[in-house]
């Protein structure tokens, strides 16, 4: 058995201590919020918060999160107006939307520990994530705007 | 009918009725409805778009394309019939019904119709939504709201003209009296459909939703939140994972197989294999050894233990760098003539100076961020798949083609469509479902079938590799006299008929082509075809434009001219090409010219509009190059600025700036982030997109070796959208074919170094 904290809840799991942490929050626990895209580490769509920290869920296995928080999409925010998840909106940035919540948690990551980043700043934490429909430069301004919410909100 | 039409790449004119020809019943008290889920609807409206439609609202056969339906509370339902894969159809369509009705967005909820006849063709590829059906959608909504103020009109007692309809409400004139939609349904639900001659459609100045800013995407919130469900994402109860491993070569097929240490995989339940697929591939399974596991990743670990000998079959003969010395042989003397202006020849041999160029794209994957899934249910009673398709209707033929249906038990296939985690063309070809169906019916299971960035990648419906030949001739005086495109690739027909052989599509931006010259020559070669080809995002357009537009800027710099310039100038007078008068029938998409003409004052406008916005001519930091390209395609109008800065041999995007005529605009955002898409997917294909086979076996795998663009690279993409009246345009993919061009014809004025080969990384300049 596995016992993983996620979004603040205790699960247990029967799966093989090596199976990767998205394989187990989508298909044993059908959340499936965060989303496969290459699963090796190349493209973001997987990405959960360890300990606050944006990780790769593809290529965890569910042993090495045995003890850590995990915050995934669906724990984000209550009612999904985290403002990460307003600037999303408001910037309109979703085109297929297959990404954005790998995008999400990205930001969310470097915002928490970074209120007034740069572009560069922006450019450096996002560049583990790929959106094949292309809204880099909506991600780009969503992300400023969500800054500015955090700011104000402190 | 041209091939592209025949496989529905653009659509059948033939078959395709006039713009504005369409039938639109009240079919509230028909029994359909209920079948189509729409039980408990007061009114419901029903339009069909086939050429027959007149005769068939007579009759039974009516099958309305598009349903709007009105229940108790007063909410509109639109069933929507094309997918969703980022361009906002699903709130495009319906925005224009909602508009036309007078509807409170906000009391506006879209369906996505499941994949059946009954729906007319639900293909989304081609870029063709919004064109077809502008008009239509508008009658349609207007129908509605007619019949609502009539029902007013009754309950009031007074004449239709002193109702006004406005934002889900009617007005009584000079009063305080108002009624809502939901106490109006049954009434008009009583109501003959008024005659569309009286129909008053909206003006654009009227409109209240159509091309405004600031409309909310409909998923919008689902996606952000997590809760938007891909094909990926689909649960059925009792579901079991799939992966197959497929055959490394198409048509190839498994010699022998030892499962014995994938059997051991904690959580595999069976292994399965697939039936061998012979040509022409078509939309078929590739065939391989499927595993059936209690989750994915048991599935994924067990396939790497399947023990399999292939047997490659004939295809393992193909190397693509090599075959492009077969391409360069077969355009020495290309055998097709597609469009024959003047005298080639006679110009060649007259000509002060000739200038040849030869130009090469690479193979391209569709790597959408969402791979290919589908899950499926069979039981006796029928089949029923939920799966991200852009084409539910040629899904629910291959899912009868699996099941050996006959046409008759069409309607025991249910195709639910699911969001698209992108499409580019890949998911029109539905063969991932066929799998889906073929192992739920081999199992008995509920199984959904996932594809790894690796299946998606080696196992694509890619596009080609091509090879062209450009040539111009010039005049004692330096002036232009003759044009000449040779291309050869490996044709999409060959996916169809193996024995198609000359390169295609000449009508995707290469027999089309807008400079007015005196003589003229477009011709294709022949190739055999060793891979799956398919549609790619913008398709043959991608590789006939990056060589056209760069030739153009090489003509340019030949004469000495500014790019720009010299492009007005080869486009020419404005006029109307008639490319019949150089003896080339001209698919135009699947339009007709009267409606949608190939309009060079159009073109030249988008050019200047970008030239002027992007500040073409301004003096440039040290380094720095600005390129220009236009392109027309899928009927709508782009041309592209890119600037470029150069630091130690690396070349970094500055800045980006599009300008778009796509006729009239229903959603405006949605056309910028077409464009900011497409410009992306542009930079991902001219500096990583390669894909390449050695004895017929892909040799990418993964983003590692077959990468995208990232966010660091991308500036901020500016897009200027022409204000126009011309019936709507596609937008999803215009914006692809300028942008590569646009970026080398820019690194040639920032270096002096010209790239006619595509992708850049082979030249370590990005
Ligand atoms: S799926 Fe995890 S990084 Fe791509
Ligand atoms: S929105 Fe489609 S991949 Fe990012």
């Amino acid at each position: 058995m596995i016992e993983l904290t996620i979004n603040g809840s205790p699960h247990k799991l029967d799966v093989a201590a090596e199976m990767p942490l998205l394989w187990a929050l989508r298909d044993i626990l059908k959340m499936t919020g965060s989303k496969y895209g290459c699963g090796m580490g190349l493209c973001g769509a997987c990405t959960v918060h360890l300990d606050g920290e944006a990780t790769r869920s593809c290529v965890l296995p569910v042993s090495a999160a045995v003890g850590r928080k995990i915050t995934t999409i669906e724990g984000l925010s209550e009612n999904g107006d985290h403002p990460v998840q307003k600037a999303w909106l408001d910037k309109k940035v979703a085109q297929c939307g297959y990404c954005q919540v790998g995008q999400i948690m990205s930001a969310t990551s470097l915002l928490d520990k970074n209120d007034q980043p740069t572009d560069d700043d922006i450019d450096q934490a996002m560049g583990g994530n790929i959106c094949r429909c292309g809204t880099y430069p909506r991600i780009r301004s969503a992300i400023h705007s969500a800054a500015k919410l955090y700011r104000e909100a402190k | 009918m041209s091939f592209l039409q025949k496989i529905g790449v653009v659509p059948n004119l033939e078959k395709q009725p006039e713009h504005d020809e369409c039938a639109i019943e009240n079919v509230s008290r028909r029994s359909f409805i209920k079948g189509a889920g729409m039980t408990g609807a007061s009114l419901v409206i029903g339009v069909q778009f086939s050429a027959n439609s007149l005769a068939a609202s007579k009759s039974d056969e009516f099958s309305p394309d598009v349903f709007i339906s009105m229940d108790k509370k007063g909410t509109v339902t639109v069933i929507s019939h094309r997918s969703e894969m980022g361009q906002g159809i699903r709130s495009s369509l319906p925005l224009l019904i909602a508009d036309e009705m007078e509807c409170d967005w906000e009391r506006v909820v879209v369906e996505q119709a499941i994949g059946d006849a009954k729906y007319g063709s639900q293909n989304t590829d081609g870029s063709r939504s919004v064109r077809r059906f502008y008009v239509r959608l508008k009658q349609a909504g207007a129908t509605a709201r007619t019949m609502l103020q009539q029902a007013a009109a009754q309950v009031w007692k007074v004449d239709v003209d002193q109702v006004t309809i406005y934002n889900h409400q009617a007005k009584l004139n000079n009063s305080n009296k108002t009624l809502d939609f939901a106490q109006l349904g049954e009434i008009a639900a009583s109501l003959p459909v008024p005659d569309k001659e009286t129909l008053k459609l909206k003006t654009e100045a009227e409109h209240r939703y159509v091309g405004k800013e600031n409309m909310e995407n409909l998923d919008g919130k689902a996606i952000v939140t997590g809760k938007a469900i891909f094909g990926f994402d689909v649960e059925v109860t009792g579901m079991k994972y799939a992966v197959i491993a497929r055959p490394p070569v198409v048509f190839g097929k498994v010699k022998s197989l030892d499962d014995s240490e994938a059997m051991k995989v904690p959580g595999v339940i069976k292994i399965i294999q697939m039936p061998a697929l012979s040509p022409p591939a078509v939309f078929n399974m590739l065939g391989g050894v499927a595993v059936i596991a209690e989750n994915t990743w048991a599935a994924i670990e067990a396939r790497k233990k399947l023990k399999i000998e292939w047997d490659h079959g004939a295809n393992a003969s193909y190397n693509t760098k090599s075959h492009e010395a077969v391409f360069k042989k077969a355009l020495q003397n290309p055998p097709h003539t597609v469009r024959n202006r003047g005298d080639w020849e006679q110009a060649k041999s007259a000509a002060n100076k000739t200038l040849t160029q030869d130009y090469y794209v690479a193979g391209l994957a569709h790597a959408t961020m969402e791979p290919p899934a589908a899950t499926a249910i069979v039981t006796d009673k029928g089949v029923d798949v939920w799966t991200c398709t852009q084409t539910p209707q040629s899904a629910q033929r291959n899912a009868m083609g699996v099941m050996q249906y006959p046409q008759e038990r069409a309607k025991d296939v249910n195709i639910h469509v699911t969001l698209l985690g992108g499409g580019f063309g890949r998911k029109s070809k539905p063969d991932y479902i066929a799998e889906a169906v073929f192992l739920a019916k081999e199992t008995g299971m509920p199984i959904k079938v996932q594809w790894t960035r690796e299946d998606e990648i080696k196992h694509g419906y890619y596009h080609s590799p091509s090879y062209q030949r450009l040539s111009a001739t010039f005049d004692k005086k330096g002036a232009a006299t003759g044009w000449y495109h040779s291309m050869v690739n490996h044709p999409i027909a060959a996916t169809f008929n193996p024995n198609a052989k000359q390169a295609g599509s000449a009508e995707l931006g290469q027999a089309d082509m807008p400079y007015d010259l005196p003589n003229i020559k477009i011709l294709n070669g022949e190739s055999d075809t060793f891979m799956r080809i398919g549609w790619v995002r913008s398709v043959t357009n991608i590789n006939n434009a990056f060589a056209a537009c760069s030739f153009a800027d090489e003509m340019a710099y030949h004469a000495g001219q500014d790019p720009k310039d010299y492009l007005l100038q080869l486009i020419g007078k404005d006029q109307h090409i008639d490319l019949a008068k150089d003896g080339y029938q001209y698919g135009n998409y699947g339009e007709q010219a009267s409606v949608f003409p190939v309009d060079t004052a159009r073109l030249k406008n988008v050019i200047k509009l970008v030239a002027n916005k992007a500040g073409w001519g301004k003096k440039l930091a040290k380094g720095h190059g600005m390129g220009i390209a236009a392109h027309r395609s899928f009927c709508g109008y782009i041309a592209t600025v890119v600037e470029v800065s150069t630091d130690n041999g690396k070349v970094k995007l500055e800045n980006i700036t599009y300008a778009v005529d796509s006729g009239k605009v229903i959603n405006p955002d949605r056309v910028r982030s077409q464009m900011e898409g497409a410009a992306i997917f542009s930079t991902s294909l001219a500096f990583y997109g390669e894909i390449t086979a050695d004895n017929g076996i892909v040799e990418q795998g993964n983003f590692h070796d077959y990468e995208m663009a990232r966010m660091s690279q991308i500036p901020d993409i500016e897009v200027h959208i022409v204000n126009s009246d011309e019936p709507p345009a596609g937008v999803g993919e215009p914006g692809v074919p300028p942008f590569a061009p646009a970026l080398c014809n820019a690194i040639f004025a920032a270096t002096g170094n010209r790239y006619r080969r595509l992708p850049l990384k082979q030249f370590g300049i990005v």
